[in-house]
């Protein structure tokens, strides 16, 4: 049997979701010798042709040479697995979904003509199929390395699709929402950090994104009874996932 | 020779953190154009910044980049602090500079281990490398490790910490939980020491860099997470008037801004610290920058991986003196209300000097953001290596001299993501 390959490719990002397969170090050298990095240009100057068996994608698509791009990674890849908050739901940077790109771009730039860019910032699902997506901002590194194992094994990944609550329940911790009147996105937010923020004494603001069916309207006026201002809970709404939370809002 | 037409193309730098391109052309021997082009798709922080609550800094600039998010962080706390007149005591100061060091030991060695080392030891990648010295690799990997557990301790998470808030931290571990870290710690500073020791055997291309250097500087102690500034040119001035002195401006051939320093190129970084600051550094860094060969200055780009690894080694040590030191905070942060203000902040991220600049308004919501990045403060004397080293070196072939390139550029750990990454190099030869 051939060793399977193992691609990353990297879209509108920032780098942490393909920074935590090298932050893996337990792991990183024992996974080597059971998947060939094909491609992971991060990494390696060594670079591979396709098809790839599994592919990596983190980032979304905001310019026309990544919507071609993207077409031909799905074309070499048998397995695609989106990675993290940009490639599963556009990222903050799909704030620009909202606003009027011009004028995001003559903020930032004094020639703005020479910047190419998409007036959105929109997930890979939205381009080509994806098999399977890895939520968060950062992913997690124990679902990272849980699901490379499950498709090396031929089978489906474990990803939760409940709220950051089951997760508080089973560490043990004290309700910050109901004890302690602090306001957390935890019941709407899916699972899959393992509760940090609560876990530091922190509301989750939700950079796993919405959970599916999240119930947000229960949760507003939770929020507002702790203090939020109604804007504060639109900005709280609007960060990693904004297209996403904005999509369910509907 | 003249004459000559060559077109060279390598289709991507690799071990860099972004995606970029490199253009170079050659005309009668002569070096006519360098372009270092920065394609990484716009994002848009400074933009989507504003109408944001002054809280909100620390976690939304923490994703303009996941190698170095505490420098973002700690950048925008430094600044917006400063707008509402809040000052840290030095027992949160303290904490903010231990989890900064988390970041520097592991940026730093994953950028030795991972991406800098296997340039000078022929091999595309640490992989590889680790098929004929797995117990370096190892070594490498359980000291940015080290670094990961520093950051998790105090920031809930190592990439995108969720602990860091304005004014300091959501909470704080008691001394009692630290002893598990510090024998980490004691374990990485022999890894890190050995590491200034394994890369001193390396061999080092000539370059001698004539850029006016700026790093933040701190009395008493080696800048890190806070500070004024000083050049090597002389200047010394606080962060307020950064902009008065760095001044951005837009090149056709990159997403990222160019920066310049009084109107020249210039650079900041780990040669720019240790030249300016390597007599703050503990006496077990001095003493292995020593026996590494290093001087009191450093200006060989090439021989950075010398500095990081000194720098690798003072970082570790100062956690482990702060660790000593700590003792759990009565309340994990102060109170920063809003008010109306401008406040200006910096502190030095892995790859130099990083600016933040907020402008907020009475109820605290940001009405303009102004961000520097370090990438795109070097990318103009980057391209100056990029010229020299091409000149001098045109009688290599296409590929070595390609190579050369690409090496030249991952002297400075650019982390491409941050300025605006994959770097393409096109040739040009006329």
């Amino acid at each position: 049997m051939t060793t399977p390959t193992l691609a990353v490719w990297k879209f509108a990002s920032c780098d942490g979701c393909q920074l935590t397969l090298l932050d893996c170090e337990d792991e990183l050298l024992a996974l080597t010798k059971q998947v060939r990095i094909a491609h992971f240009l991060e990494a390696s100057s060594e670079v591979l042709p396709g098809p790839y068996d599994v592919s990596l994608v983190e980032g979304s698509i905001t310019t026309k040479a990544d919507l071609r791009r993207i077409r031909e990674v799905r074309a070499q890849s048998k397995v695609l697995v989106t990675i993290g908050a940009c490639a599963t739901s556009g990222g903050i940077q799909a704030l620009r979904n909202f606003a009027d790109v011009t004028e995001f771009t003559s903020v930032v730039y004094a020639n703005p003509q020479y910047i190419d860019t998409l007036e959105t910032s929109t997930p890979i699902a939205a381009h080509v199929p994806v098999d399977h997506e890895l939520h968060g901002c950062p992913i997690d590194r124990g679902q990272l390395l849980g699901t490379i194992t499950a498709l090396l094994a031929g089978r489906k990944p474990d990803l939760p699709d409940t709220s950051v609550c089951t997760e508080c329940k089973r560490r043990g911790l004290t309700c910050l929402l109901v004890a302690e009147d602090t306001p957390c996105l935890g019941p709407v937010t899916r699972a899959g950090c393992g509760a940090l923020c609560p876990g530091v004494h922190r509301g989750c603001f939700g950079c796993f994104g919405p959970m599916a069916k999240p119930n947000t309207p229960v949760l507003i006026p939770l929020l507002r009874s702790r203090g939020m201002s109604e804007d504060a809970v639109d900005r709280v709404f609007s960060t990693f996932t904004v297209a996403e939370t904005r999509r369910e809002e509907r | 020779m003249s004459h000559r037409s060559r077109q060279l193309k390598v289709s991507s730098l690799a071990r860099v953190e972004g995606e970029g391109a490199l253009h170079v052309r050659i005309a009668d021997g002569t070096v006519e154009r360098v372009e270092l082009n920065i394609y990484e798709p716009p994002r848009f922080f400074e933009a989507f910044l504003r109408g944001r609550a002054h809280t909100e800094p620390p976690d939304i600039t923490a994703r303009i980049c996941g190698i170095c998010p505490v420098a973002y962080q700690t950048s925008a706390c430094n600044a917006i602090e400063q707008a509402c007149g809040v000052t840290l005591d030095a027992q949160l100061a303290d904490v903010r500079r231990l989890l900064y060091c988390g970041e520097w030991i592991s940026s730093h060695s994953l950028h030795i281990y991972l991406l800098h080392a296997p340039d000078f030891l022929g091999h595309p990648d640490a992989i590889s490398l680790a098929t004929r010295h797995r117990e370096v690799v190892e070594r490498g990997l359980a000291l940015k490790k080290a670094g990961n557990t520093l950051l998790e301790t105090f920031g809930g998470r190592a990439i995108h910490p969720v602990n860091v808030r304005v004014g300091g931290f959501y909470s704080l571990p008691t001394r009692a939980e630290l002893a598990p870290l510090a024998e980490t710690l004691r374990r990485a500073l022999d890894i890190a020491l050995d590491t200034v020791r394994w890369t001193a055997g390396f061999e080092f291309p000539d370059l001698e860099l004539d850029h006016d250097f700026l790093a933040a500087y701190e009395p008493g102690r080696y800048a890190i997470a806070d500070g004024t500034l000083r050049t090597t040119s002389g200047s010394a001035f606080p962060p307020r008037e950064f902009s008065a002195h760095v001044v951005e401006s837009q090149v056709p051939h990159s997403t990222a801004l160019h920066a310049s320093l009084d109107g020249h190129r210039y650079l900041t970084g780990p040669l720019a610290r240790y030249t300016l600051n390597s007599a703050q550094l503990s006496p077990t860094a001095r003493q292995v920058a020593t026996e590494a060969g290093l001087g009191d200055q450093c200006r060989n780009p090439f021989r950075s991986i010398l500095v990081r690894g000194v720098e690798l080694v003072y970082a570790v040590e100062e956690a482990l003196r702060l660790i000593d030191g700590y003792e759990q905070p009565s309340r994990p942060f102060v109170d920063v209300p809003a008010r109306a203000g401008v406040g200006h902040g910096i502190s030095e991220a892995p790859r130099g000097t990083l600016y933040h600049r907020y402008e907020l308004d009475d109820g605290g919501l940001i009405r303009a953001a102004d961000i520097v990045p370090p990438t795109s403060q070097n990318q103009a004397a980057i391209e100056d290596d990029l010229r020299r080293v091409v000149s001098g070196n045109l009688d290599l072939d296409d590929a070595a001299l390609t190579g050369l390139c690409e090496r030249t550029i991952r002297n400075y750990d650019p982390c491409i993501s941050c300025s605006a990454h994959f770097l393409d190099v096109t040739w040009e030869h006329r």
